[in-house]
């Protein structure tokens, strides 16, 4: 069924496509790889791109998935500042940006998301930015400093963990949210209000449930971000942390199935045997909740890798993993797992006004998904519970003097 | 710089030279030494890069933060000698440094 020395190709390399890339190797993948992506540099880490690397403790080097010789001495072609125009499932070949037309065995599609952009006057402005590449991480990084004013479009984890790195480099941060409350699609209430109180206390400023009109500027450079109620915000910069779009048009170009994302099952296929998908592109099953998402992160690129890795080698496939998340903003690890569907209650364990608090979403006695800031045991202990969907003690779980390890029932 | 010793489950040994200011984690992942998942990249956020440290270098390997401390008390398979490899940093006083994977990460 699995042919070792088959051809693979694999549009993006990003975390996923590089991954892949690295996982079929591992287990004993012969066959040439060719692995195209759009950006100047080999795979890298993107998380680090809202912090260590605003912070100048990072860079292309150092977020290096693998180093840059490790693709030529296994056999496999990076192609990169190279794009895919089009598919040809019929004959089996990619077209790129060059015009070469590339054949493939078995296609992986691991194009990620582009970030969603404000189609305002000024959108084009200088100094409004995006955050998805280290290219773009440069530019931010460029304009924080001292006294500089950075206005934050989007209160979701890309704009807060930059607000948080803008004020350690001493930056003015404003976040502009649309929603009544920031983190407003993807984390509860008492997780915004948290974020919110702890990022003020750090100097953040924010308005909740403003809709912006424009960009200003001048000489070809934003000033100022304008309100829908007449205000004006002064910046330096603007960056526009509103969502991701997948990358999904070369697909359904191709004829395959996209909703929201390239519709994938659990082993990453598409309904093409020849063609595969993986990472911030798909849409996916959750086997655990029932139903099909589109997740977007690390880990859920890792995993998909790895399944993909594990069905072109006829290795069996990984257990499915929890849906799992991370995100620093100063000195706070939130790590949340799960994802809150079809719960009918949420409990917090501990105290937020200490910083070291989870919330747990519950379905009856059953965790459906917990996020924990500063409390590793919780998301630990969590995660493995919603794996196992073992019933838990609320009442213990409500007590954090009773140790994560005994709430199970 | 240091000379590290990683060692697989099975036994298989790799020594490799890794930077002063690079994690024992960077310094597998960076030498394609198997048995070091790393899935956040060093966050200390999951707990995939757990490695046991060779007798007579738990002392030079630092102390554990409490989030280490705490990210390990629910891995696998935890020893007294377990340690998250993101949280050791290479100095050449590890010059030597011997550390063992579990069978697996997950």
């Amino acid at each position: 069924m699995s042919d070792p020395k088959a051809k693979v190709v694999i549009l993006g390399a990003g975390h996923a496509g590089g991954s892949a890339a690295a996982f079929l190797r591992q287990y004993g993948h012969e066959g040439p790889i060719v692995i195209i992506g759009d950006e100047p540099i080999p795979p890298y880490q993107r998380p680090p791109l809202s912090k260590a690397w605003l912070k100048g403790e990072a860079d292309a080097d150092s977020l290096a998935l693998k180093d840059a010789d490790w693709y030529a001495e296994t056999n496999c072609d990076l192609r990169l500042s190279v794009t895919a125009t089009a598919l040809n499932r019929g004959a089996k070949t990619v077209t790129l940006s060059t015009g070469e037309t590339v054949a493939y065995d078995i296609l992986v599609i691991a194009t990620g998301a582009r970030a969603r952009r404000l189609p305002i006057p000024g959108a084009d402005l200088d100094g409004v930015l995006e955050l998805r590449t280290a290219a773009d991480a440069e530019i931010l990084k460029s304009t924080l400093g001292e006294g500089r004013k950075l206005a934050v479009i989007g209160g979701g984890y890309v704009g807060l963990e930059a607000a948080a790195s803008a004020r350690a480099l001493g930056a003015h941060a404003m976040v502009l949210e649309r929603e009544p409350r920031i983190l407003a699609r993807v984390a509860c209430d008492a997780l915004s209000t948290f974020f919110t109180d702890y990022h003020r206390a750090k100097g953040v400023a924010f308005e909740l449930g403003v809709e912006i009109t424009a960009f200003e500027g001048e000489n070809g450079r934003i000033k100022r971000v304008r309100l829908a109620d007449g205000r004006g915000i002064d910046c330096d910069a603007a960056l526009v942390g509103i969502g991701a779009i997948p990358n999904d048009e070369l697909a359904k170009d191709a004829g395959l199935e996209c909703v929201n994302g390239i519709v994938v099952d659990l082993e990453a296929r598409t309904a093409d045997p020849s063609v595969f998908a993986i990472g911030d592109v798909t849409h996916r099953p959750l086997p655990l909740y029932d139903r099909s998402f589109r997740l977007e992160s690390v880990p859920n690129a890792l995993e998909q890798a790895k399944v993909v890795a594990s069905a072109v080698t006829g290795r069996a496939a990984p257990t499915p993993e929890v849906p799992w998340f991370w995100s620093d903003q100063y000195d706070l690890k939130l790590q949340i797992a799960g994802m809150p569907f079809d719960a009918d209650r949420i409990l917090v364990r501990g105290d937020p006004a200490t910083a070291k608090f989870a919330v747990f979403h519950l379905k009856g006695d059953q965790l459906q998904s917990v996020e924990a800031v500063n409390a590793p045991p919780e998301f630990m202990m969590g995660k493995s519970l919603i794996a196992s969907r073992k019933p838990v003690s609320v009442e213990r779980l409500a007590d954090p003097s009773i140790s994560m390890k005994e709430v199970a029932l | 710089m240091a000379k590290v010793t990683y060692v697989e489950h099975d036994g298989t040994e790799h020594v490799v030279e890794v930077k002063t200011g690079l994690s024992v984690m960077e310094g597998a992942i960076k030498n394609n030494v198997p048995g070091i998942d790393a899935d956040c990249g060093g966050a200390c956020a999951c707990a995939t890069c757990h490695v046991y440290v060779g007798a007579g270098w738990e002392d030079k390997t630092g102390e554990k933060s409490a989030m280490e401390d705490s990210m390990l008390d629910f891995a696998e398979n935890v020893e007294p000698n377990s340690r998250l490899s993101c949280q050791i940093k290479i100095t050449d006083e590890l010059d030597g440094l011997v550390v063992s994977m579990p069978e697996s990460q997950h």
